[in-house]
């Protein structure tokens, strides 16, 4: 198997053995290694995995694959680097460590990288999710010009100062592979040993480019909108009205799909132009008020089950 | 004994922003200046800084090792009180000693012009370097300013703008206590990421660069630069090649890394169809790439990259960047074709769908306001003899101008804006004076941006940036402090650069006035108060002052004198400065200015002119030869300035004002302008008055600056 490996590496590894590669040498280091979220994201950091994790002092270290739609990227399957839908693979190391650097250089060298060969180099790039009301302070990784990863020291993540500050690190996996394979076009990575990255998706790329850019009915779209919107928002007036017993079973986390559907459509709407730059705006803040009250409830819902946690401990 | 020792302290940070660094490098050189002099501990060595990407480094070659010793002199009780008649010390003269913490016989006496005193030599001894040190290099570093700052170890820990990792904190080779962040000061250092050791141990300010470079850092930022110049040219003459020199690249890759290296690399000539603009801009603010030019100035199917390692081994970073550079080009490539498979003009009822401000409207609302301004300057040019101005290419540019906006090529490059629709307009046909006009219309983007190259670039310029101006006024977007979103102070310095550069003949209120207008007929019917016209030309001569003093080299109160008689057509006041200037050395001229005001510090103190202002200056009110002379030479002098004004003869004008500094004089000498007889009083305020409003049309004297007496 390990010789296996190392004749991949030489080719430059499949798409899958990349990922399984890079779960390995994070779940080594004490990373969880979950699983991608099943409700439509835009990036890696709307999994709840990541916004509702790092709120609070509770360490945690997790990894996963996400699938991440962003309508408007869509080319039909036509440009050889831009994707409908891409795959990050996110770590999140809370609270960061202080050799998180090398941690993540490492990983590189994991997925045969020699880095005395390339040229990688950390450029500033600040980087913001306005519609959860997170921001943070790093990098874009660069290997040989190419940018690879999302470096991120979060500071707020749904309008919440954090602390301890977490590190978000976001892979870029298709141009990744891309890049280790030496091919020019993310369609032909080869996936599996057999199977290139365009048999497995290029359908896809192309169905979700005419959905999204044609047949999505805007009218349709901004319903839904508003029908995930208006059901985030009750969920959250009825917290509000709820005693503290209630509060400790409060479905937040149901609220939050509602919240992350609403983002999802906002986006749809945003590729189909049909919305002028003010409305954007709006749609942006009212998506961002629901995420920073889910973060703001689930913090105190958090605490509530800690110290229940804190009094049954002493009990025993 | 050895009484100086070298200092060292390197901040060893994960990847400082290149954009940030030289500043950094420059504010802690002062801060660490200050407090080294604040405490008495520098001597004749400088403080020296430098910095690479993972590292700010201060040091001093020689640095007190602690302050010098201070000798107070105290003063206690007269002698008489001091001692008794025997000689003996008093209880007032122990107290005293007990004061300063002297035996009594150390005391001394000091003769004063009040007699004889009890004094005390007090010696307070200096504090050593390293407890200053210690105390005061974390309050040094975090007084660093950084445009945005990050923490790390907790939202009560240090701010700084990237995690701190290690600190390299010496004095004479002994590591300070120091702790930044979570990093405990030690004398080790780091070397390069990839080259250099992990571990660097460092004496001190000594060794400290030498150590790093044998360690592929170079610290010092002009030895990066140096590096990286002599190798781009040496690769570059290697194909025979002209580097396409870009200093702001230059200063970027030398702030990127800790060794540079610069490497050639390759494209798909095929790409060179596309524009130069596009290509080197991919190239320069995608890639950090330099382009490289053929002897004939045409573009070469190569580039430049810098790379932070000492050479490409395996010639993969090689490859990698041109791969890089492929896909980037290819995207180019496609936008440029896609968003020509309409024309321009086609996009622009798209523009109705983008926001300009929200309370402005939107960019085709904008457009139709340009367009109405650019037609009414042109035609006004035109008219006033200026053939070459064009009512309808101004027009045709101006519908041009923002189209590129929503073409699939700026919203990918947004700092191509108007070089896009330049271009596009070009291939499509549009005559050059109008593609050249949406190519420059942006222009000038600082003072040093040549302004837009043709006439209809020019009108176009000036009507988008007044729009801007007045528009974002009048919803109170005015600039304040460092917040200028809509970068208007750049807008009203581009004006006063077009207008001064061209000698274009434009009214600044007029502009504005006619601009206001056009907000009144937009879609979102502005009305722009004439308050806030007058804001926006305040603001506007705020810009020409600096734009004369900074770009022109004027002096700034030649500047105030000429603009406060007049400001409406900055040309004409620009001739009426170099006329100031020119007479300024004359010798009439300073004690005239002198004379101009005194004479408006007295109106202002005889009040508002309603108290005291006659219809007209009475000659039989006159009770001194000195002033009805000066009433006559008054009138002749006005009257001769007044026909070399008309003539533009400014010079001569201002030496015809000037040659009424005797009558001036003479009038101060004898005659007493508040007089006892209230009509006589009266009537000398208003020849004042009078001289002052007809004498200061071509400049304001009193703005002159002069050396009081």
């Amino acid at each position: 198997m390990k010789e296996n490996i190392k004749k991949q590496v030489k080719k430059g590894l499949t798409f899958q053995n990349l990922i399984l590669q890079l779960q390995h040498y994070w779940g080594d280091l004490g990373c969880v290694i979950q699983q991608p979220y099943d409700v439509e994201v835009g990036a890696g950091t709307m999994h709840p995995e990541t916004y509702l994790r790092v709120l609070g002092s509770e360490p945690y270290r997790v990894a996963y694959v996400q699938p991440s739609r962003r309508p408007a990227d869509g080319r039909y399957g036509e440009n050889p680097n831009r994707l409908f839908k891409h795959h990050q693979l996110q770590v999140i190391l809370k609270p960061s460590p202080a050799d998180v650097q090398n941690l993540y250089l490492q990983s590189l060298s994991a997925i045969g990288l020699n880095l005395a060969e390339h040229d990688v180099r950390f450029e500033e790039d600040n980087w913001e999710a306005p519609t959860l009301g997170a921001w943070g302070m790093g990098w874009q990784v660069l290997l040989d010009g190419l940018e690879i990863t999302q470096f991120t020291y979060f500071q707020q993540s749904g309008g919440i100062d954090l602390d301890p500050v977490s590190v978000e690190l976001t892979y870029g996996l298709d141009r990744i592979c891309a890049y280790l394979q030496g091919v020019d076009s993310v369609y032909d990575v080869r996936w599996s040993q057999d199977r290139t990255y365009g048999q497995v998706r290029l359908l896809e790329e192309q169905q979700f480019s005419a959905y999204n850019f044609e047949y999505a009915d805007p009218a349709i779209a901004r319903q839904l909108f508003e029908l995930h919107e208006k059901e985030a928002t009750q969920l959250l007036d009825q917290l509000e009205k709820t005693g503290p017993e209630q509060v400790r079973r409060f479905p937040l986390l149901a609220a939050y799909d509602h919240c992350l559907k609403c983002s999802h459509q906002f986006n749809l709407l945003d590729s189909r132009g049909v919305i002028s730059t003010t409305e954007r705006a709006q749609l942006i803040a009212r998506v961002r008020q629901i995420a920073c009250r889910i973060a703001v409830d689930f913090l105190a819902q958090q605490g509530l089950l800690a110290s229940d946690r804190a009094i049954s401990e002493v009990e025993k | 004994m050895k009484t100086t020792a070298d200092f060292l302290i390197e901040i060893g940070c994960e990847e400082i922003p290149a954009g940030m660094l030289p500043m950094a490098i420059r504010e802690l050189q002062a801060i660490l200046e200050k407090y080294l002099r604040t405490f008495n501990l520098l001597q004749d060595s400088p403080v020296e800084t430098l910095g690479a990407p993972r590292r700010l480094a201060g040091m001093c070659a020689s640095i007190l090792i602690k302050q010098p010793d201070e000798i107070k002199e105290l003063t206690g009780p007269p002698k008489s009180v001091a001692y008794d008649a025997a000689g003996k010390p008093t209880r007032a003269a122990e107290s005293f000693a007990l004061k300063a913490g002297l035996p009594v016989g150390k005391l001394s006496i000091v003769e004063t012009p009040k007699g004889e005193y009890l004094a005390a030599k007090q010696v307070i001894h200096g504090i050593s370097a390293k407890a200053i040190l210690e105390e005061v290099l974390p309050r040094a570093v975090a007084e660093i300013s950084w445009p945005r700052t990050m923490y790390w170890t907790g939202i009560s820990g240090l701010h700084f703008i990237r995690p701190i990792r290690w600190v390299v904190a010496l004095l004479d080779g002994k590591v300070l206590q120091v702790t930044l962040g979570d990093a405990v000061a030690g004398k080790f250092s780091a070397g390069h990421r990839f080259l250099g050791k992990s571990k660097v141990p460092i004496t001190g300010a000594k060794d400290y660069v030498q150590k790093l470079r044998s360690n592929y850092v170079l610290v010092h930022p002009e030895e990066r630069a140096k590096k990286i110049h002599a190798e781009l040219k040496h690769l570059a003459a290697g194909k025979g090649f002209r580097i396409h020199e870009d200093l702001n690249l230059l200063s970027m890759v030398t702030y990127l890394n800790e060794y540079p290296t610069a490497i050639m690399g390759g494209f798909d000539p095929a790409y060179l169809e596309l524009p130069d603009e596009i290509l080197l801009t991919v190239m320069r603010d995608h890639q950090k790439y330099f382009g490289l030019e053929r002897k004939d100035g045409s573009l070469a199917p190569h580039f430049l990259a810098v790379i932070n390692l000492d050479r490409d081994r395996a010639g993969l970073i090689r490859a990698g960047h041109e791969r890089v550079l492929r896909a980037r080009f290819a995207d180019a490539r496609f936008f440029w074709e896609t968003d020509q498979k309409c024309r321009l003009a086609d996009y622009l009822p798209k523009l109705s769908a983008v926001t300009y401000q929200a309370k402005l409207g939107s960019y085709g609302a904008k457009v139709e306001r340009v367009r109405t301004m650019a037609r009414w300057m042109a035609e006004q040019w035109f008219s006033s003899g200026i053939p070459r101005a064009s009512v309808a290419a101004a027009d045709r540019a101006a519908e041009l101008s923002k189209c590129d906006l929503v073409t699939d090529m700026v919203r990918e490059f947004t700092e191509l804006q108007g070089i896009v629709g330049g271009l596009y307009a070009k291939s499509q046909g549009e005559p050059e004076e109008v593609a050249w006009a949406v190519y420059d219309h942006y222009k000038p983007a600082s003072l040093d941006d040549p302004i837009p190259r043709n006439i209809t670039g020019q009108a176009i310029a000036l009507a988008d940036k007044v729009d801007s101006l007045v528009g974002c006024f009048a919803v109170g977007l005015i600039p304040s402090g460092s917040s200028d979103p809509f970068a208007l102070r750049r807008a009203a310095m581009g004006i006063v650069k077009i207008i001064v550069e061209t000698k274009l003949p434009v009214s600044l209120p007029m502009i504005i006035e006619r601009s206001a207008r056009t907000f009144a007929v937009s879609p979102k019917k502005i009305e722009i108060l004439p308050d806030v016209q007058k804001q926006v030309v305040d603001f506007m001569l705020e810009r020409a002052k600096f734009y004369l003093k900074e770009r022109a080299g004027m002096a700034y109160d030649e500047i105030n004198a000429a603009l406060a008689a007049g400001a409406d057509d900055l040309v004409d006041a620009v001739r009426r400065i170099e006329a100031i200037k020119a007479i300024r050395k004359t010798k009439n001229f300073v004690p005239l200015a002198v004379s101009f005001k005194r004479i408006r510090k007295i109106l202002e103190k005889a009040g508002p002119g309603d108290g005291w202002k006659l219809p007209t200056v009475r000659p039989d009110l006159f009770a001194e030869e000195a002033e009805r002379q000066l009433h006559a030479r008054t009138m002749e002098v006005a009257k001769a300035a007044d026909q070399h004004k008309r003539q533009g003869k400014y010079r001569e004008a201002l030496q015809d004002i000037a040659g009424l500094r005797p009558d001036v004089d003479r009038f101060f000498d004898e005659v007493m302008v508040n007089a006892e007889d209230e009509q006589i009083r009266k009537n000398r305020l208003t020849l004042l008055s009078q001289l002052l409003s007809e004498l200061s049309t071509i400049a304001d004297f009193s703005e002159i600056v002069t050396v009081e007496k």
